[in-house]
């Protein structure tokens, strides 16, 4: 019984500590992107508001929102997670609802539920950026120029290890737009049974070249130790990379995967109140314009594009290396979460038995 | 004599022997120990709480949850913590109805009820991802149903199939029926590759995605072997050490226990630096000459990197029982049995070896132990084909969020370690272990 009080009071000061010194914890995804989004949004939302921001990592941070909430131990107040988990965390009632009217308009007056691009805002979420998955290679270990998704899957032309995110997702549509199946087709040919045999036949012909990735920081890593090649990665990692660091990376746009990540806030988080105060500080129109100066991602609201302009090294325009860019939309998908947040675990049950075979 | 005899065979009448103030002596005895008992009690009873809190709890728990997944049945508030019984029309429905029979009107009127609170509670994702274990694409059948719940209207079989045509695949029902009971065996069925068909019987998944039983298979097959390498390596080692003079063996032993004690990351990583194909075992090779450059060998994210860097991280768990076993050891006994004309093979063979064998089955057992369940180095080092069972049972942990098959296979994995470890008792004994 005493114990239990003692135990009661620490958590209950704990709580009463967080609450005097206005804090908020954010989970992101690590490396140049936490960086874009300390940049962006973390330093000028506590220098207008007081509010302390503490960022933390994960190699996904949809994974541990679940684990957190059940066991009523929750320490993230935001979390930024892609769209087909926001969606399934949503459903299953793990994640606030937010309510959207705290949103600022764009500075035109638009309202927010018009300036954000269309399934950009949710139930539970709040897209922030567009990014995508492509491919890059290492102009230094590749003989002349991959230009499409087909060229990722021919060792025979391109020889050398692959670098693959280690999931179903992404790897599965490629595979199929590289067998020739245009992008408007991926997803109604994925959900059949054919569809995606066909799928893993073609991850098939490259499966003894592969090393697998899992965060999003190692793609580059691996590029640039020449572990592998080519990979695919997330593109504001490779633009990093190259225009930050100098890296010799080029990003093939063919097969791109377009998907959003989102703004969440966990059932129970310690600080609901200033998590949503960072939410609509963040998915203003100025941030997320700002948040592009530090990372190829584009932002999720029309009126942040006109404000997009140079990358911090001020000489890089960032217009091209967005995802979103014209010349990069000839051929590209754009993530369908509806099918993900069904299919996910079958696929990937089936992704580790071909993996294990 | 007669009358001595006579006094200590008493009559029927006074049978017991008793203490000095006339009491039973047993039970004066049993009174004694009985507090000497009590007292030793209260001194192990705070080991005794913290294996039950930290031991037995837990394990009790995963067993329960690798057979009892209520998503279908209850849902509970995360904040409130408040638990509400759902599908229950539906339930009732299957209670009243064999199972086979066609789904009527009244059953799909007890669903779009159902549906209702499903929305209100926001449980229809929990619910769907319950049935989507044993049906996968079924899971935004759920979620899609649940938000058209409140413009359902009679006929609801009509209304249903509107919503979406797999409410009329009675796979889908056989399924839900599956799982309108909390407890089921279907994740230890899907940890040995088996499913259920639409008739509830049990059958095999098809080639392309069996898995676990594979992987239960590669996990012994690799514990064994580097058990045995572990062996190999550590005897001669433990031996030097044994042997050696103590000022000598102490600073050798300083090499044994320096890795022992570096974090288990960091050596993992090492070998990833001396291993990957740009690595420097590689670079070693193509600078001398002995590999063409475009033909360096994978040794790290496959198997082998695997094995390499486990019986590594191991060693030290076979060296130190071997070494404690060794060090004891009389050397006169084999100059004996040289003396005796033994071969310095026999000597070894009949002589020091059975000494050691305490040793080498401790040992054994702790590195096989440890290898069965090993995560962090196969996660790093196995790439695709080096992965363990124990890194699925963290893919459902943290992935796919499925905790009840994840339980399952943490149990498998559990109940055959107990077997062998039952077997190593019954063929060398237990009593025999020697662990330092």
């Amino acid at each position: 019984m005493k114990l239990k009080t003692i135990l009661l009071s620490t958590a209950l000061g704990g709580v009463a500590f967080g609450v005097a010194a206005q804090e908020v914890t954010v989970m992101s995804w690590g490396g140049a992107y936490t960086k874009s989004q300390v940049e962006a949004y973390h330093k000028p939302f506590t220098t207008e508001t007081g509010i302390k921001v503490n960022s933390v990592d994960a190699d996904n941070p949809a994974t541990p929102i679940k684990a957190q909430v059940e066991a009523g131990n929750v320490t993230v107040d935001v979390a930024d997670v892609e769209y087909s988990d926001a969606i399934r965390l949503c459903d299953e009632g793990l994640l606030e609802v937010i309510d959207l009217s705290i949103l600022p308009p764009a500075p035109d007056g638009t309202p927010a539920s018009e300036d954000f691009i269309e399934g950009a805002l949710s139930d539970c979420a709040v897209a922030s950026i567009v990014w995508s998955t492509i491919y890059a290679y290492n102009t230094r270990n590749v003989d002349g120029s991959p230009t499409t998704m087909a060229d990722f899957f021919d060792v025979g032309k391109f020889p050398g290890k692959r670098g693959l995110r280690k999931s179903a997702k992404a790897n599965l549509e490629m595979a199929l737009m590289a067998d020739g199946v245009p992008a408007s087709g991926v997803y109604a040919l994925l959900e059949t049974d054919e569809g995606v045999d066909r799928a893993f036949d073609k991850l098939d012909t490259i499966k003894n070249d592969v090393v697998w990735w899992e965060a999003g920081a190692q793609p580059p890593q691996l590029l640039a130790d020449g572990e592998v090649v080519m990979s695919t990665a997330y593109n504001g990692r490779i633009f990093n990379a190259a225009v930050g660091e100098g890296q010799p990376f080029e990003v093939v746009w063919d097969g791109q995967i377009l998907d959003f990540d989102l703004f969440v806030v966990p059932r129970g988080a310690p600080n609901k109140e200033e998590a949503l105060k960072f939410i609509a500080f963040s998915t203003d129109t100025q941030r997320l314009a700002d948040q592009a100066a530090w990372i190829s991602y584009g932002p999720a609201r029309k009126s942040s594009g006109e404000k997009v302009g140079l990358f911090n090294d001020g000489k890089t325009e960032m217009a091209p290396h967005m995802p979103t860019a014209k010349a990069n939309l000839t051929n590209a998908l754009v993530n369908n979460f509806e099918f993900w947040v069904d299919r996910d675990a079958e696929l990937n049950e089936r992704f580790n038995a071909w993996l294990a075979q | 004599m007669a009358n001595i005899t006579a006094d200590l065979t008493p009559s029927k009448a006074d049978t017991r022997l008793t203490t000095a103030d006339g009491k039973p002596l047993k039970a004066a005895l049993a009174a004694a120990q009985s507090h000497a008992k009590r007292r030793a009690f209260f001194l192990v009873l705070p080991l005794l709480l913290f294996i039950l809190v930290t031991f037995v709890l837990p394990i009790g728990q995963m067993l329960h949850q690798s057979m009892y997944n209520p998503g279908f049945t209850l849902h509970q508030d995360v904040i409130s913590k408040v638990k509400t019984p759902i599908m229950v029309n539906v339930r009732n429905w299957f209670d009243t109805n064999p199972p086979g029979s066609e789904p009527d009107e009244a059953a799909y009127a007890a669903l779009a009820k159902d549906f209702l609170l499903l929305d209100e509670l926001r449980a229809a994702g929990s619910v769907g991802t319950r049935v989507n274990y044993d049906l996968s694409g079924t899971r935004s059948l759920f979620t899609k149903t649940a938000r058209k719940a409140d413009k359902l209207e009679p006929p609801y079989k009509a209304a249903l199939l509107e919503v979406d045509e797999k409410w009329a695949n009675p796979e889908v029902w056989a399924v839900m029926r599956g799982a309108s009971s909390a407890y089921t065996i279907n994740f230890y069925l899907a940890a040995a590759d088996l499913t259920r068909d639409v008739n509830g019987e049990i059958a095999s998944v098809p080639d392309n995605r069996a898995l676990y039983v594979k992987l239960f298979i590669r996990t012994l097959l690799l514990s064994v072997l580097i058990t045995f390498l572990t062996f190999i390596l550590a005897y001669p080692v433990a031996h030097l050490l044994a042997t050696l003079p103590l000022r000598y063996s102490n600073l050798l032993m300083i090499f044994v226990l320096l890795p022992f004690w570096t974090s288990l990351l960091v050596r993992t990583t090492s070998w990833m630096v001396l291993l990957q194909s740009q690595g420097v075992i590689n670079n070693a090779l193509v600078a001398s000459g002995a590999l063409a450059d475009d033909n360096r060998i994978q040794m790290m994210y496959n198997q082998t990197g695997t094995v390499i860097a486990m019986t590594h991280i191991l060693l030290p768990f076979m060296i130190l029982p071997l070494y404690s076993v060794m060090r004891p050891i009389n050397p006169s006994y084999v100059r004996a049995a040289r003396s005796l004309g033994a071969t310095s093979w026999t000597a070894f063979r009949r002589i020091y070896f059975p000494q050691t064998i305490p040793g080498i089955g401790a040992g054994a057992l702790l590195v096989f132990i440890l290898a069965v369940g090993y995560y962090i180095t196969p996660a790093l080092v196995g790439g695709a084909d080096g992965q363990l069972i124990s890194n699925l049972i963290a893919f459902h942990m943290t992935r796919s969020l499925n905790w009840s098959m994840a339980a399952a296979l943490a149990s498998i994995l559990l109940g055959g370690i107990l077997i062998l470890y039952w077997l190593y008792d019954r063929l060398i004994g237990i009593d025999n272990l020697k662990l330092g």
